[in-house]
């Protein structure tokens, strides 16, 4: 735990500074909008979390996001009967992806930053090959609802998050996360004490597919279809995981801090905004920040190594 | 030729060395030894200056030296040749010979030059079994250890520090690196010899320096000491206390039974481990020592004879059924070194779905004498004898009826070693059954109860608690 | 192998069986080159085409040059260890200062060419230094620059710039005799990335930083400065494919490397080349026949007028199954 604090901080210190120029922001309507619009990005962090955690990559999130927003608009075409099928077949897609991923990943050992990155030239192509180049047919109300509407005052897509939340830390505290970080820091020894570690991974690929599931969900009813939804949300949840102090090549880190991360990510765009910081320049602040929040968690690094080693 | 005085040496406000003083000189084998913890390998980090010293000066031939970094010791003289072989696998001989200092002819690399050279120096070592162009990943461990030595001569090294060399190589092959070291001192050079096996100081050795908790203890000739002196100077106590008592009841129920067992490596393998017995395994490198622990735990599985319990087809399944196993290879095998200790004590009852253990995990801690019993610190920071507690603590947590051990006490000191064989002992009296594998000798005797030996995949024979380490050598090494 | 051994200690024969067991990683790929060679002539015979007419060879040349530089670039830096996930901004980027600093005009391209590079440069500096210096691991760091590189895109540029003189142009689309001068320019790239590899110091600080940097760094190799030159060299071949893809389109655009994917699919390049995504194995040969086999697998689905899409599908599946085939290979040898 205290290795995931810094996040926390830094998370406070962005809330603050956003507050103190906008000072309605940390008044329940403004900031459940900021949750609400952070919550897919979360979910996918989340679920990049048991990815990076148990030692492996997954760079098909972001298209596997699109695939599914793709499909849903096209099957349910504005009908309202088609909504909870569909929303099914959403799920069930998502998690039959991960399963691929992760039973090429884990059985046919190909590094999973190959296998995902397969996946994602897969997923692009096939979505689009099948509905002739560009999104076709609509979403239908009740879908959209999912991500815009709210139940009372708290919008579902914040309600649906704290779910998934709570369910990310069960996992992590449950049998299943503690060999699934087992696995990510020492395989060979996990698997000589019982773990089975392909199959721990192939699930973590599986809970990344079932989080880009639910993201692709919301981010549906939010944003609307088109062939960008999920461009880049590879990157930004792996980025918000690393920010979160996940180490890539697994068996370090907590899932809240990486929820932390993507909550940080979303703090600094709404900043950035808020400083009347150009859509353009946006990403550039960005990447100056990644780089400078993951070299600080680093430098810490080689302290604990001259420990070791004495 | 090498004068070393009063070298001091703290890591993070701990004194890991004080006062030290060594010489050595041209055409000799000095042989350093003391307990884990005694500053021997850090003394010879400074020698090969990845350590500097805080205080203390080296001199070489005379003259004063200070070395910043590896390569400045490597220009002076020295090389060192590491327990884990420093060569890059998937590069070749030569390669890695003249790494960091490849010959260059009109600005590229003069690949003919550095293969000649190679050549002559596998050439004058006496190695023709491979050449300058093979890949050093194709080539056994002993193979690679000559290609280190190759790389310190092509440095001109006066001084070679050879830190447990044997410790990865097959029995054979000890002697082949025996015939090294004399090729090396023929020379003239200085070979610093650090070593945990005493049998091999004894052979090579001419000087011997102790050093214990920091300090040298004495430097002398190795002809006036025998064993037991050299291990009454590195541990300050007698050899005999070693070893707990062995069983004084007869051993119980048949726990493990294997008729016939058989797979690649192993032919009609027919042991039984009984409740409160403690079975040796002696056998030469290679002789399916480890692989027999494998197969009763289900890595590499039997395929063929009979097993009660049913033959492990998976280590889910061996677990299941009750045999737990305790690696060779702590570091790779055995823990997960970034979690902390707490998560490795649970990790087997976690991954199998066992229930844990209802005195918790502090009181087990305590049991397998963790000190202090932390639960919450990371392994990697904890000593070798302490992290080989956490082994065993992880397997205590589901109580396995039969627990096999695959070199209890490779790299753990004096202390933590007695502590170990004092558990491995509590637990066979409680009515585990244990196989124990170990290539040292007097442990092997000290702690067994009986001893089988493994000679090519086959049981060569058994023999009695109590045999000479002769008889036990003759029947692992009979032709 | 020890029949290969004695044949390579022949000493006519043995530089070029030599040269050929060095790069042995790459041998799968051009045994599944050489297989979809056959397989193009075929399908070209049945539609009616020629596949190995000029045409289409020079097209599966062209097609492949700009990638191919990247690829290379790529190559020094995955067999160092690491990774560069900006090149594709980065090409957008030195497309843009090329065809902005000629504007149209003749007497600037040694200027444009110059300051083409000498960005490329720094910003492969700014990688490498990320990358050693502050520790971020590769992915991180170069995914960090490549934001801010598309900030500085984004913020300056929403369509092409700049415009680059007839003379230029000549790179992009000339020929002698049968080949385009862009493909010479790729080979030229491609046999210096070789030589470096295989005859330079540098080269053999490559593989064993890449192999294990602590075996180099006891060996007196200055391993962060090789990761460095290694991701400035990586940016200038990107730097290189910038000029190039400018040439090509008469002028800079700011999506050109994205549209491209030149990020990723010179990563998948390298790795059907059977160069190990964690360093220290491999070389240019395979990542040269990687390249060529997207192309010529391009060409098929040219002539059979498969839509695009169906492309990516293709590769991705070609992609994962390859590195499956040679995690097979490893693992039963």
């Amino acid at each position: 735990m205290r290795r995931a604090l810094p996040i926390f901080v830094v998370l406070a210190g962005l809330l603050v500074a956003i507050a103190v120029v906008n000072p309605y922001f940390l008044e329940p309507p403004a900031f459940l909008a900021f949750v609400k619009r952070a919550a897919p990005l979360v979910i996918l962090a989340a679920g990049q979390y048991f990815v990076i955690v148990s030692g492996e990559f997954d760079l098909s999130v972001g298209s596997l996001v699109t695939a599914e927003v793709v499909i849903a608009a096209r099957l349910i075409d504005g009908s309202a009967e088609a909504t909870w099928p569909v929303l099914a077949l959403m799920i069930a897609f998502g998690l039959i992806v991960g399963l691929v991923n992760g039973v090429v990943t884990t059985l046919l050992r190909v590094p999973s930053f190959i296998t995902t990155l397969g996946m994602l030239l897969i997923l692009s192509g096939a979505v689009f090959l099948w509905t002739g180049g560009s999104p076709r047919g609509a979403l239908s109300e009740q879908f959209r609802q999912l991500g815009r509407g709210s139940l009372g005052p708290v919008p579902w897509s914040v309600l649906i998050l704290a779910v998934v939340a709570a369910a990310a830390v069960w996992a992590t505290r449950a049998r299943f996360g503690h060999t699934l970080v087992a696995a990510g820091d020492n395989d060979r020894a996990a698997a000589l004490s019982g773990v089975r570690v392909a199959r721990v991974r192939t699930v973590a690929f599986m809970i990344s597919g079932l989080s880009a599931a639910v993201a692709a969900i919301l981010l549906g009813g939010f944003a609307g279809v088109s062939a960008q939804v999920g461009k880049g949300l590879e990157f930004q949840a792996i980025t918000a995981v690393v920010l979160g102090g996940v180490a890539l090549g697994g068996g370090r880190g907590s899932v809240a801090a990486a929820m932390a991360g993507a909550f940080t990510l979303e703090a600094l765009f709404t900043l950035l905004n808020l400083y009347g910081i150009s859509g353009a320049l946006e990403p550039a602040v960005q990447g100056v920040i990644i780089i400078a929040a993951v070299a600080l968690g680093a430098v810490r690094f080689p302290r604990a190594r001259a420990a070791a080693a004495s | 030729m090498l004068r070393m005085t009063g070298i001091g040496k703290s890591f993070l406000g701990v004194r890991v060395l004080g006062g030290v003083d060594l010489e050595v000189s041209a055409g000799e084998v000095h042989a350093v030894v003391g307990e884990n913890g005694a500053g021997k390998s850090t003394l010879m980090k400074i020698l090969a200056g990845v350590h500097a010293p805080d205080e203390g000066t080296i001199e070489i031939d005379g003259r004063s030296v200070a070395f910043g970094h590896p390569v400045e010791a490597q220009r002076a003289g020295v090389a060192i040749i590491y327990q884990e072989l420093t060569l890059l696998p998937e590069r070749t001989v030569a390669e890695n010979v003249f790494l960091g200092r490849e010959p260059v002819r009109r600005g590229l690399v003069d690949r003919a030059a550095m293969e000649t050279a190679t050549g002559e120096l596998l050439k004058s070592l006496g190695e023709e079994s491979f050449g300058p162009r093979d890949l050093v990943r194709r080539l056994s461990v002993a193979r690679q250890q000559v290609v280190e030595i190759a790389k310190a001569l092509s440095l001109n090294a006066r001084i070679v520090v050879m830190d447990e060399p044997t410790a990865p190589l097959a029995d054979h092959e000890v002697e082949l690196l025996y015939t090294l070291v004399r090729r090396l001192t023929a020379r003239g050079i200085a070979v610093l010899y650090v070593s945990h096996r005493l049998r091999e100081i004894f052979d090579l050795a001419d000087r011997i320096t102790v050093l214990k908790d920091g300090a040298r203890v004495t430097t002398t000739e190795a002809s006036s000491l025998d064993t037991a002196g050299l291990v009454r100077l590195m541990v300050g106590r007698e050899l005999d206390s070693y070893y707990p008592p062995r069983a004084a009841d007869p051993p119980g129920e048949v726990l493990l039974s294997v008729r016939g067992g058989g797979n690649a490596r192993l032919r009609d393998i027919d042991l039984d481990l009984r409740a409160g017995e403690i079975v040796g395994v002696a056998g030469l490198q290679g002789s399916g020592r480890t692989e027999l622990a494998k197969a009763l735990f289900g890595a590499e599985p039997f395929t063929t004879g009979e097993m009660t319990p049913r033959r492990p087809r998976s280590v889910r399944e061996a677990i299941a059924a009750g045999i737990g196993l305790v690696t060779e290879d702590r570091k790779a095998e055995g823990l997960l070194l970034n979690q902390r200790v707490r998560d490795n004590a649970l990790l087997v009852a976690r991954a199998t779905g066992a229930p844990q253990p209802r005195t918790g995990v502090e009181r087990l801690l305590e049991r397998v004498r963790l000190s202090p019993p932390r639960p919450a610190q990371e392994v990697r920071l904890l000593s070798g004898g302490n992290q080989q507690k956490v082994v065993l603590a992880k397997w205590m947590t589901v109580a396995p009826r039969v627990l096999l051990f695959d070199e209890p006490t490779r790299g753990v000191d004096v202390g933590a070693k007695a502590a170990i064989h004092d558990l491995m002992r509590e637990l066979s009296q409680d009515g585990m059954a244990i196989l124990m594998i170990s290539s040292e000798l007097p442990e092997l005797i000290g702690m067994s109860d009986r001893i089988v030996v493994l000679r090519d995949g086959r049981l060569a024979g058994e023999l009695p608690a109590g045999s000479t380490e002769e008889a036990v050598m003759s029947l692992a090494a009979a032709s | 192998m020890t029949q290969q051994l004695k044949l390579g200690r022949v000493p006519a024969g043995g530089a070029l069986l030599r040269r050929i067991s060095a790069d042995r990683p790459a041998r799968p790929v051009y045994v599944a080159l050489a297989l979809l060679v056959v397989l193009g002539w075929l399908v070209f015979a049945l539609d009616g085409g020629t596949f190995l007419g000029q045409e289409n060879i020079v097209g599966i040349q062209q097609r492949s040059a700009a990638l191919g530089i990247v690829a290379v670039g790529q190559t020094l830096v995955i067999l160092a260890g690491s990774l560069d996930l900006s090149v594709a901004y980065l090409i957008s980027l030195t497309s843009l200062v090329t065809a902005e600093i000629m504007a149209g005009a003749d007497a600037n391209v040694p200027a444009a060419v110059a300051a083409a590079l000498a960005v490329s440069a720094l910003i492969g500096l700014a990688n490498g230094l990320i990358v050693t210096r502050l520790r971020v691991h590769a992915f991180i760091a170069t995914l960090g620059v490549a934001l801010v590189v598309r900030g500085a895109l984004d913020a300056r540029y929403d369509g092409p710039a700049g415009s680059v003189p007839e003379s230029f142009q000549h790179l992009g689309y000339d020929r002698i005799g049968p080949l385009p001068v862009s493909a010479l320019l790729w080979a030229a790239v491609a046999a210096c990335a070789w030589l470096l590899l295989s005859r330079t110091r540098l080269g053999y600080r490559i593989y064993a930083v890449g192999g294990d940097a602590e075996v180099a760094r006891l060996s007196g190799v200055r391993t962060e400065r090789v990761v460095v030159v290694a991701h400035v060299l990586c940016s200038v071949c990107a730097g290189i494919a910038g000029l190039l893809l400018a040439s090509r389109l008469g002028a800079g655009a700011p999506t050109v490397g994205t549209d491209g994917g030149y990020d990723l699919e010179s990563i998948a390049a390298v790795v059907l080349g059977g160069t190990a995504l964690a360093g220290g194995r491999g070389g240019v040969a395979g990542t040269v026949g990687g390249v060529l086999l997207l192309a010529v697998l391009d060409s098929i689905f040219n002539q059979l007028e498969v839509n695009s899409f169906a492309k990516d599908v293709v590769r991705g599946v070609i992609l994962v199954a390859a590195l499956a085939i040679y995690a097979r290979g490893r693992r039963t040898r």
